[in-house]
């Protein structure tokens, strides 16, 4: 973490604030994080009571992990991209794609080893289109990811118009491993968005290319001035969510066991969501990779306990929706105060 | 014909026309138009009529866009309106009631206008970011459209309320009157008042308007406000059109095929300047397509593609990038006085 606080001082070191100014900006951008953790905590809690204890047990906690691996990979490239103060609205319809593409190739009888990098390419592919549109053309994040959306849905209906089960062993041992400590498990699905995460956080907080997402996000224009590679920060961090759009393909249909051109409809939102209830900034250039997975276990919780309970699964869009408002509103208010101590 | 080239709804209306050529050509039918119990039928009227939901929501979309904003919630406020006014309809004891039909329709556009409230109260009173404040919407919406059906697809039978989308007014499609009507409606009020310009002065520089004495606050709630209620009214006719309420189908997407009409239709999504034909010619284009799409035998679910094509090329021809590009092309063949007299008249 304290890593982290350093790249935050650099990205806001560029609008010369004062010292005061600094560290209340560096404060500020942990405390919706913060927020996030203790939201977590009382989910946590306010279910064991509920449930008398049957609810922080080894085999749940193990399934959260396993059952919401494919939205923390699609969290972690999101975050790249609005730390550059854009949005990715196609990482659903990317999923849907290469999840289908990669079903499909190996229906047809091709290896897994060319199968599975083909996801990747395919969904990192997707990602340079958008990220050329908003860099080269100076397209909106939004527009130019809307055309990502389409295109990548409309792609995973042309590989194919119904569901492809998946035979592969390779593919399938993924989610079928169990690797066992007492009552703990955790899949090769499970270990890849973990390493995911602990990539990005590397990445992000310990590379000079991280620092530049952050600078580009803080202040576009001093991040130029100051010679950074906005063009080439900016383009990776939307290749880098369409290939975690591919992971997230691989996992899904490593977990469903079937490529579906359906899934995923919507799944940007709840990314997008999870990124902000884990306290990135919408604004860009304050936020931590860690905090967009503490987001994806909040999600993941809300909907366990909604299972659970037995009540409607459509609590849960509004459960999630009244949380992004009341995040939203937070950092609001953390937004204007950091904005009146920096001028 | 040069004013005729520069004018901004040359190209949307050059697509449309190119559209309609094209598809007359494949199909000769595409243009025949017939005559069946005094009611009108064919590919046109179809296109007229099936973009009536389209059409409105496109509408308050451009309204919304003009004042830098966006508004992501209007399928779920749909999907909300459609699901009041069935449920209501089907809680009746008599479903094939006008007055029970106009009951309901009247609540379900009235709980659509408080969805717009909220909407315009997030962005103008607590400056959320437009795109994140309807987000909010467009999340919850559609889960209290569910817990308002019980999560079923309410379905119902009722003459009055079927009427909305599939029956005829004299020889057109009531559908369409709606559409027209809305479309008059918001270009008297926007054009022939000074609502219009208002609108766009808080687009281009909100600080300048407000600074200046415009009430941007009023004006920009209102937008939101109006969009929900013309989504309000979309929601209708398409829960009539299929006479159910399909909470988790209504509107699907169809925040993006609206912006993506805006935009065809050549208003910026910078704010500021907008048009309302050329929005209508958004939406036309789009429906033509669809049909041309579905004509060609393609599975419709594979139409996003070249959705993404058209909005693709459009984004990129409108791209300062390619403007300079095609500039300096243009004025390297000339010599440079000439290459001057067009910057200024550019």
């Amino acid at each position: 973490m304290t890593a982290a606080v350093t790249t935050t001082k650099d990205g806001t070191a560029a609008s010369t604030a004062g010292r005061a100014g600094t560290f209340m900006a560096r404060r500020s951008a942990l405390l919706p994080a913060l927020a996030a953790v203790i939201i977590l905590a009382l989910l946590f809690a306010g279910a064991e009571l509920f449930l008398r204890g049957d609810f922080i047990t080894p085999r749940n906690l193990s399934a959260l992990l396993l059952d919401n691996a494919y939205l923390l990979v699609l969290a972690v490239g999101m975050t790249f991209v609005i730390l550059t103060s854009g949005i990715d609205l196609s990482v659903g319809s990317v999923m849907a794609f290469t999840g289908i593409l990669g079903a499909r190739l190996l229906a047809e009888g091709l290896p897994p080893a060319i199968a599975i990098p083909a996801m990747l390419i395919g969904g990192a592919a997707i990602g340079l289109v958008i990220g050329l549109l908003v860099q080269v053309f100076s397209v909106q994040p939004f527009i130019a990811s809307l055309a990502g959306l389409f295109l990548a849905r409309g792609l995973a209906f042309v590989v194919s118009l119904s569901s492809i089960k998946v035979e592969d062993s390779a593919t399938l041992w993924l989610q079928t491993t169990r690797l066992r400590l007492g009552d703990w498990y955790i899949t090769p699905t499970g270990i890849i968005a973990l390493l995911a995460v602990a990539v990005a956080a590397f990445v992000l907080h310990y590379t000079r290319f991280g620092r530049t997402i952050y600078a580009v996000g803080g202040q576009e224009q001093s991040a130029r001035l100051m010679g950074l590679n906005v063009a080439r920060a900016k383009v990776m961090a939307y290749v880098i969510s369409g290939f975690c759009g591919g992971l997230a393909g691989l996992i899904l249909t490593a977990y469903s066991g079937a490529g579906y051109p359906r899934n995923g409809i919507g799944t940007e939102l709840d990314a997008i969501a999870a990124v902000v209830i884990g306290g990135t900034l919408l604004s860009g250039g304050r936020g931590y990779v860690l905090g967009s997975m503490v987001g994806v276990f909040v999600y993941g919780t809300i909907k366990t306990i909604i299972t659970f309970m037995g009540a409607e699964q459509s609590w849960m869009q509004i459960i999630v929706g009244t949380l992004l408002l009341v995040f939203i509103v937070i950092q609001r208010v953390i937004v204007a105060r950091s904005g009146q101590k920096s001028p | 014909m040069r004013n005729i080239v520069r004018h901004r709804l040359f190209w949307p209306a050059l697509a449309l026309a190119t559209l309609i050529t094209v598809n007359s050509a494949a199909r000769p039918q595409f243009l025949r138009v017939t005559m069946r119990d005094g009611e009108l039928y064919g590919a046109l009227i179809d296109i007229l009529r099936n973009s009536a939901p389209l059409m409105l929501v496109a509408l308050g979309m451009t309204i919304v866009i003009a004042t830098r904003g966006i508004d992501l919630s209007v399928g779920a406020v749909m999907a909300v309106s459609g699901a009041v006014a069935l449920t209501i309809i089907d809680g009746s004891s008599d479903p094939n009631g006008v007055g029970t039909v106009l009951i309901a329709v009247v609540t379900a556009i009235a709980v659509a206008m408080v969805l717009g409230v909220w909407n315009g109260l997030l962005v103008s009173v607590f400056g959320i970011q437009p795109i994140i404040a309807t987000l909010v919407l467009m999340l919850a919406g559609r889960g209290a459209a569910l817990l308002v059906t019980d999560g079923f697809i309410t379905t119902v039978n009722s003459e009055p309320f079927a009427f909305i989308a599939s029956g005829y007014l004299t020889v057109l499609p009531f559908a369409f009157f709606i559409s027209v009507a809305a479309i008059a409606s918001i270009a008297i009020v926007e054009r022939r008042t000074a609502l219009g310009m208002l609108t766009e002065a808080v687009g281009i520089n909100p600080e300048a308007s407000r600074l200046a004495g415009v009430r941007s606050r009023g004006i920009i709630w209102g937008a939101y406000v109006l969009s929900a209620v013309l989504a309000g009214i979309a929601g209708i006719i398409y829960a009539s059109n299929i006479k159910a309420a399909d909470a988790n189908a209504a509107g699907l997407l169809i925040e993006l095929y609206a912006i993506l009409a805006v935009v065809l239709g050549g208003t910026s999504l910078q704010g500021g300047t907008f048009s309302l034909a050329g929005t209508v010619l958004g939406v036309l284009i789009i429906q033509t397509l669809n049909s041309t799409i579905l004509f060609m035998g393609i599975p419709s679910a594979q139409s996003p593609v070249f959705f993404a094509v058209v909005v693709v090329v459009v984004v990129v021809i409108q791209s300062q990038k390619v403007r300079s590009w095609i500039r300096a092309l243009g004025a390297s063949g000339r010599n440079r006085r000439s290459a001057a007299t067009t910057e200024v008249a550019s």
